[in-house]
């Protein structure tokens, strides 16, 4: 008898302490970025006051410095600004497609698809979701790339466009999924009460059921740009990555993400380059966490709005 | 009754019909995006897959022979991630769903855990760096790698344990309590073995996401050519998506590269849809097979 009851507590602290670890992996990273980026503005080493590249930087020159070149020869750059707007561009863009297309898809898939079609393109999206970065961006190495460059008549296709139509592509799975949950809770007295009145499905879809599920369709939104701002590798294949601020569509792009990737292997161990990218890599945090912060408080205020 | 006419509410039926067509448009269209890149990726990849594709390293810079290393490191690292991230997951996930008070605590690790789904997965791998490759010195490696990628697809996995839990109905629980059982061996005997399938399900598709991902491993162990298979767990290796950015973007002779690319492609998305395959029909069994979700 106390043997059991031992075991029971046993793993219930088990258990706890589990769930605390898992949650504490966030902290972690906050803090392990922290600590690192923070060095690239108070080294630890010795600074050189001949050797440019060991100069700390001043948090005003990377946070509104409009230019980002370590490798500069006498004077490296790290301003974050042409890299911040990369990834606000691509991801803006990838939305300006992914959101009209994933809201209407999210209607139609759930308000007109019932059984077997429905599982079937549920399926295919989900699927779609888990398809590796690399793969989604070979395709658009190989295929996007060269039909943007002939339809739009310009030298390459790795550009501005190519990079946001992937996002978009890979954004859409999120946003028609996460749209669908939140058309699907809505309470059928809505829907009773619309057709009641009088109203026609298509009346009662998009005056009812989608207004009132509009804080889980803007989680939604939120969700697929946190997808898309975090892409690396096939924005990494698809976007040209010359790190200078585009001015059309069809300039080539470098975000947060693709500049941690291209540069952490070239950077050399403890200097300020390396650390700099740390410090990237804190801000791609923050934007990351407040995204889902906020979709995981629209969530939560859909949900109380219908148990009353 | 209705006070519209016959023919005008038949009208705005039919109308209402025609305007949800249009909504149907972006789904064909991303269905049909979706199927043309399975379809491109495998016809031109299918004819390159061979058994000595899949048994043979690579020979000539990358431009003969297979991809077995590739295919050998990416299924090592990914079987590291989960010895590391089903154990704490599930655990989590226990705690989560039968044991946790509804507090601020709760709900700040609930927080928490939805938030690192949504960490970008080259932070993950910067963070693997810091800790992993160099705080505890484990150097460029299979573990260094294995855990980053662990620390990755443990949300993942949390989220879809916790869900399959819940799904268990409480009487399940009370009838154990009723007769004398502790709350672990309620767990244990009536809710643990009902909850295994949706459990399942979740690890299979954090597998098959994990075997894909990229930017969590590119600097804590992947390699782009090592000339024999990982031995020890503290190895660089060899890995299928690596290869193909590898192949199709760094490569000096993009063109003489590119049949293997598609080899190594359609091998990835084959292992990938094999595992979300048996996923999505292990889920559809639970549907159908648990008789008590009404």
């Amino acid at each position: 008898m106390k043997r059991r009851r031992i075991a029971d507590r046993g793993v219930r602290v088990l258990f706890s302490v589990n769930a605390v670890l898992a949650a504490a992996v966030l902290l972690g990273i906050l803090i392990f970025l922290l600590a690192y980026g923070i060095r690239a503005f108070i080294p630890a080493g010795a600074v050189d006051p001949e050797d440019p590249s060991t100069q700390p930087l001043t948090l005003g020159g990377f946070l509104f410095g409009a230019s980002w070149n370590p490798d500069a020869y006498g004077q490296p750059e790290y301003g974050i600004v042409p890299l911040l707007l990369g990834s606000l561009i691509t991801t803006v863009l990838a939305l300006l497609i992914a959101i009209p297309m994933g809201i209407a898809g999210a209607v139609f898939i759930a308000e007109r698809l019932r059984g077997g079609v429905r599982v079937a393109v549920k399926m295919a999206v989900e699927l779609f979701a888990g398809f590796p970065s690399v793969v989604i961006g070979f395709f658009g190495l190989l295929v996007l790339g060269p039909a943007l460059a002939r339809v739009f008549n310009v030298p390459s296709g790795l550009n501005v466009l190519n990079a946001s139509v992937l996002l978009a592509l890979m954004s859409l799975p999120t946003i028609i999924s996460v749209s669908d949950d939140a058309l699907r809770v809505v309470p059928h007295s809505y829907r009773e009460a619309a057709y009641a009145l009088g109203a026609s499905p298509w009346t009662t879809a998009i005056r009812v059921i989608l207004p009132a599920a509009r804080s889980g369709i803007l989680a939604a939104v939120m969700l697929g740009f946190g997808r898309a701002v975090g892409e690396t590798m096939a924005v990494l294949m698809v976007a040209g990555n010359a790190p200078i601020i585009p001015r059309s569509l069809f300039d080539p792009v470098r975000t947060i993400t693709t500049t941690i990737a291209i540069e952490l292997g070239e950077s050399a161990f403890n200097s300020i380059h390396f650390f700099a990218l740390f410090a990237l890599g804190f801000i791609l945090f923050l934007i990351a966490l407040f995204t889902n912060l906020i979709a995981e408080a629209l969530i939560r205020r859909e949900k109380r709005s219908f148990t009353l | 009754m209705n006070s519209l006419p016959a023919d005008r509410r038949r009208r705005k039926y039919f109308l209402s019909n025609v305007y949800f067509l249009f909504l149907a448009v972006p789904v064909i269209i991303f269905l049909v995006f979706v199927a043309y890149m399975v379809f491109y990726l495998f016809r031109n990849g299918i004819n390159v897959i061979s058994w000595e594709f899949i048994t043979r390293p690579p020979e000539r810079g990358m431009t003969a022979g297979g991809i077995l290393p590739c295919i050998v490191g990416t299924l090592y690292v990914t079987l590291v991630s989960l010895i590391f991230s089903i154990p704490i997951g599930v655990f989590a996930a226990i705690y989560l769903a039968e044991y946790a008070p509804n507090n601020l605590l709760t709900r700040m690790i609930r927080s928490a855990v939805r938030s690192l789904a949504g960490i970008p997965s080259i932070v993950y791998g910067l963070f693997g760096v810091a800790l992993f490759v160099r705080g505890v010195h484990l150097g460029l490696s299979v573990l260094a790698s294995g855990l980053t990628l662990g620390l990755m697809n443990l949300p993942w996995i949390i989220a879809t344990a916790e869900e399959a839990l819940s799904s268990i109905p409480g009487s399940f629980r009370e009838g154990a309590l009723a007769v004398g059982a502790t709350k672990w061996e309620a767990i244990r005997h009536n809710v643990l073995p009902f909850a295994f399938p949706g459990i399942l399900t979740g690890i299979l598709l954090a597998l098959a996401r994990t075997m894909g991902e990229t930017a969590p491993i590119l600097f804590t162990g992947v390699t782009y050519f090592t000339r024999e298979l990982p031995r020890s767990p503290l190895q660089k290796f060899m890995a299928l998506p690596y290869h193909l950015f590898a192949l199709a973007t760094q490569h000096d002779q993009l063109m003489k590269a590119r049949p293997i690319a598609f080899g190594t492609a359609a091998v990835l998305l084959i292992l990938v849809l094999m595992f979300d395959g048996v996923a999505f029909l292990l889920r559809m069994r639970i549907a159908t097979a648990n008789k008590w979700q009404v």
